[in-house]
């Protein structure tokens, strides 16, 4: 019972945070939506780091290394450290001239006037909340199975509520209606501004907890040195090994998939509307060493269960295990346990608010007849949010009744297809012959490669064309070639649209 | 050779050095506790950290800051 307490204080603190900055919301749509491009550097990397590593960084990349060894790292950490960084600074600081140049806030905005086509906003919109679905569920999926791990009975010690479950945990449902409904509080009480001091306050404590949860396991084990020496050899290496491992045709391929920053809608939204060039700096410097920070005891706390727990185990629910079986003090592992929903809450917040005002601004405002005081602007956005959340919360009941679910797999469908759109925003930035005709090839080449790859995977599962190529390099490359054929074969974009963005 | 080549030819150079085949079947042990593959990796997280950093130094966009700085035609932007 304890650590069901630390973590609704934990919960009751975040919401206190929240309100807290609800004292400095302008009541605004403008604020509501970016927080008045007040977001400086630190916060900056806070929000992006913690939005980009979810459920996937802490409870995926556990399930996966424990699945596949030591490759998980090289695989998703340190690529992201060069590539993430790359798109920062070759996307990033220079869509923040052109939103501080000419006011856009959404990437569709942008993508409008680049390709001189309202329309194309229309057909982006839908993809794109179509990617974000499966970022949205693993959230959820691992907050979840989280509170499930570390609440149900073990051996002789009954679980937290013997007389609501069959093993006395706290019901997945209940869990992913609280983790929704926290969120929702925050993001209603401060828009922006709140999801970026609970962003921050969260990337912290989720931090904290994962190095915090890694000494205590390994202290546990008998040292770091005694953890590796139980864990098995298939996984200390990245030979594919019975289960374990990796191809290299695969680890070559999977570079593709950190691109993905380029397009999430809620990184390019905060490339749009930052303070200033120069926050991007602490960013671009420190992520790949915060990626560093949390994924090595993460990995190594996977490769650790190999030794401890049997193979074939829900891969969402090992650090949950490892956390639950190992460190016995319920405090502690309540602590532990609100790092990780820390860390899942931190990228719901600004994806819902991000989708909010997409669709707010580029499809109820955009071209609209009628006027809409900020208050009616406000509504909107907070009633498509509340649709969203109730339809991942929903599709996330159905996805928790299977047996096994796959955190790393659903997160890289989702990184793949924004990964697969990067030949989009590279165009449309640096080549000025890029047309109208090309972005709309991009796009549905993209997302029909990547339906049809979906659908091959079984919806979600692990998926591999040509004995281990990744599908994100394929599609990256189809995308690539559709923008490049769809621009050569139609007119060029006007003199004005040129004159505008180069 | 300019300052971007020299950047983009370090890029590729760490593409390169990404896929280190060579740690691939080394179950070794760094300080006794870290398999030498995953020490490589986490490594190489710090040096494209001291990368960025250099880069960030020696071709930092300036002319991109002053552009955005530039008036623009308020019809043109967003809807802010």
């Amino acid at each position: 019972m304890s650590t069901v307490i630390v973590i609704a204080i934990y919960l009751g603190l975040l919401l206190s945070l929240a309100l807290f900055s609800k004292r400095l919301f302008r009541g605004t749509s403008k604020d509501y939506f970016v927080a008045s491009h007040s977001i400086g550097p630190f916060m900056l990397l806070m929000s992006v780091f913690g939005t980009t590593m979810t459920a996937f960084a802490l409870v995926g990349s556990t399930g996966k290394a424990f699945g596949a060894g030591i490759g998980t790292y090289g695989l998703m950490a340190s690529s992201s450290g060069l590539i993430h960084a790359a798109c920062f600074l070759l996307i990033g600081i220079k869509l923040w001239a052109i939103g501080k140049r000419y006011g856009y806030v959404t990437q569709i905005q942008y993508f409008r006037a680049r390709f001189d086509s309202k329309a194309f906003g229309y057909l982006l919109f839908p993809i794109l909340v179509l990617l974000v679905i499966p970022y949205l569920l693993i959230g959820i999926i691992g907050a979840a199975k989280t509170i499930e791990g570390v609440t149900k009975a073990k051996g002789p010690i009954p679980g937290v509520f013997p007389e609501w479950t069959s093993n006395g945990a706290i019901p997945p449902w209940f869990t992913g209606l609280v983790i929704c409904i926290v969120v929702l509080t925050y993001i209603f009480a401060g828009g922006s501004r709140a999801a970026a001091w609970a962003n921050t306050f969260q990337t912290i404590v989720f931090m904290v907890m994962g190095v915090l949860a890694f000494y205590l396991i390994s202290d546990r084990l008998g040292g770091v040195s005694a953890a590796i020496e139980q864990a098995k050899d298939t996984h200390k290496v990245r030979t594919v090994d019975g289960h374990a491992g990796v191809s290299q045709l695969t680890f070559l391929t999977y570079m593709f998939i950190p691109l993905s920053v380029g397009m999430f809608p809620h990184l390019f939204q905060h490339w749009l509307t930052a303070k200033s060039a120069k926050s991007f700096k602490l960013t671009v410097v420190a992520h790949p060493i915060c990626i560093m920070i949390v994924w090595v005891p993460c990995v190594l706390i996977g490769i650790w269960a190999t030794g401890q727990i049997p193979a074939g185990t829900n891969p969402s629910a090992i650090l949950a295990i490892m956390v639950g079986k190992l460190v016995a003090d319920p405090i502690i592992v309540g602590l532990v346990t609100a790092g990780i929903l820390a860390a899942i809450m931190s990228s719901l917040d600004s994806q819902f608010l991000c989708l909010g005002t997409m669709f707010t601004n580029d499809i109820v405002l955009h071209d609209a007849k009628k006027t809409y005081t900020d208050k009616q602007t406000l509504f909107m956005a907070r009633g498509f949010i509340v649709a969203i959340v109730t339809v991942i919360y929903l599709i996330s009941l159905l996805l928790l009744q299977q047996e096994k679910q796959f955190i790393f797999s659903l997160a890289v469908w989702s990184f793949s297809g924004f990964a697969a759109l990067t030949p989009l925003v590279f165009a449309a930035l640096y080549w000025k012959r890029a047309t109208k005709v090309g972005a709309y090839a991009c796009v549905i080449a993209v997302f029909g490669s990547w339906v049809t790859f979906f659908a091959m995977s079984g919806f979600g599962g692990e998926f591999f064309v040509f004995g281990g190529v990744t599908p994100a390099a394929i599609m990256w490359f189809i995308g690539a070639g559709a923008m490049i054929i769809g621009s050569l074969v139609s007119q060029p974009p006007s003199e004005k649209v040129i004159a505008k963005f180069f | 050779m300019n300052k971007k080549r020299i950047i983009f030819i370090v890029f590729v150079l760490l593409l390169l050095l990404h896929q280190d085949f060579w740690n691939w079947d080394n179950a070794n042990l760094v300080f006794g506790f870290m398999p030498v593959g995953l020490f490589y990796h986490a490594c190489y997280s710090l040096v494209a950290a001291l990368f960025w950093g250099i880069v960030i130094k020696v071709a930092w966009p300036t002319e991109l800051e002053e552009w955005a700085e530039g008036t623009a035609d308020p019809q043109e932007g967003g809807t802010e």
